[in-house]
């Protein structure tokens, strides 16, 4: 029987889609919190594509491609 | 406040040895989409559902405008062109070269770690000799022990010498005094009988015995011419 893991504990995968709005809200938004986050999120990416013996092209370009989209997204009123 | 009953060091966390760095980083297909989103969509679409995918919402995208086809398109267009076109050539050839960089710098390291071990390995070496010499403390403290020994023998004997040869000395100096005494004795005793014969003899008793020498010498001569 496992033991009940509390909603805030939960990685983002396990949320069923119903409690995505209650999960969302209990998640920290304290500048300390968002700062812990983008530190998690930036090693997360640093280790798995960057930090090896052999890495390859993907890691990089995947960084590049998402600046393309975020570009293109702030800047389409324009079009 | 430090709660004493809290349990420190429970975990066998320790900064060393380090993990190896994994040799290949997340698989990335056409350089752009990670694995894992395909590997997602597996069981429910099979191989090409995220290729569909891709393809429904470039078209949906272009259909509804929300991606403009301008000037900067074609731009784009070309450049992605010789972009790919040179990655596909020099790619190898770029990636030896880093792999090159990198084996470089791992082998200072490792050398450095070699050179350490390789430090500490002759430092255990010759403290394991050390030891071993110390371990000659006995034949050492035996070989000093032998000279004093020897130094106080000599040192007996040399004063066992100086007592027989005082002994010795003073000895000597009461027979010389016997002796010379003796000696003194004897020779005031001959000069006084000397003097007092010396006195004895009268002059007329002097005379007598010239003659008597003068005649035996006259004889003697008679003798030693008959016998020439």
């Amino acid at each position: 029987l496992p033991s009940a893991v509390l909603l805030k504990d939960m990685k983002l995968m396990d949320v069923k889609l119903g409690q995505l709005g209650s999960w969302l809200a209990m998640r920290d938004f304290t500048p300390g919190g968002i700062m812990g986050a983008i530190r998690r999120g930036h090693s997360r990416y640093y280790n798995k594509y960057i930090n090896v013996r052999k890495g390859g092209l993907g890691g990089l370009s995947m960084v590049l491609a998402g600046y393309i989209v975020l570009s293109y997204m702030w800047s389409y009123s324009h079009i | 406040v430090l709660h004493t009953t809290r349990p420190l060091h429970t975990t066998q966390q320790s900064l060393a040895p380090v993990p190896p760095l994994p040799e290949k980083g997340g698989e990335v297909r056409h350089g752009l989409i990670p694995e894992e989103f395909f590997q997602f969509l597996y069981p429910k679409t099979g191989v090409t559902g995220p290729y569909m995918l891709g393809t429904g919402l470039l078209l949906y995208l272009l259909s509804k405008e929300i991606y403009v086809v301008n000037h900067e398109t074609a731009a784009a267009a070309c450049i992605l062109t010789v972009i790919v076109y040179a990655i596909k050539k020099l790619g190898p050839e770029v990636a030896a070269f880093a792999d090159k960089l990198n084996e470089e710098k791992v082998a200072t390291a490792v050398a450095m770690k070699d050179e350490a071990i390789q430090t500490l390995q002759t430092a255990i070496e010759e403290e394991k000799k050390e030891q071993w010499r110390a371990e000659g403390r006995s034949y050492l403290f035996d070989a000093k022990r032998n000279n004093v020994a020897m130094l106080l023998e000599t040192n007996y004997r040399e004063r066992l010498l100086m007592v027989y040869s005082e002994v010795k000395k003073r000895l000597d100096y009461q027979v010389a005094m016997q002796t010379l005494k003796r000696q003194k004795e004897q020779d005031h005793m001959i000069q006084w009988v000397e003097k007092s014969v010396v006195q004895s003899i009268t002059p007329q008793q002097q005379k007598e015995s010239i003659a008597k020498c003068i005649v035996d010498l006259k004889a003697l001569s008679k003798g030693a011419h008959a016998a020439v």
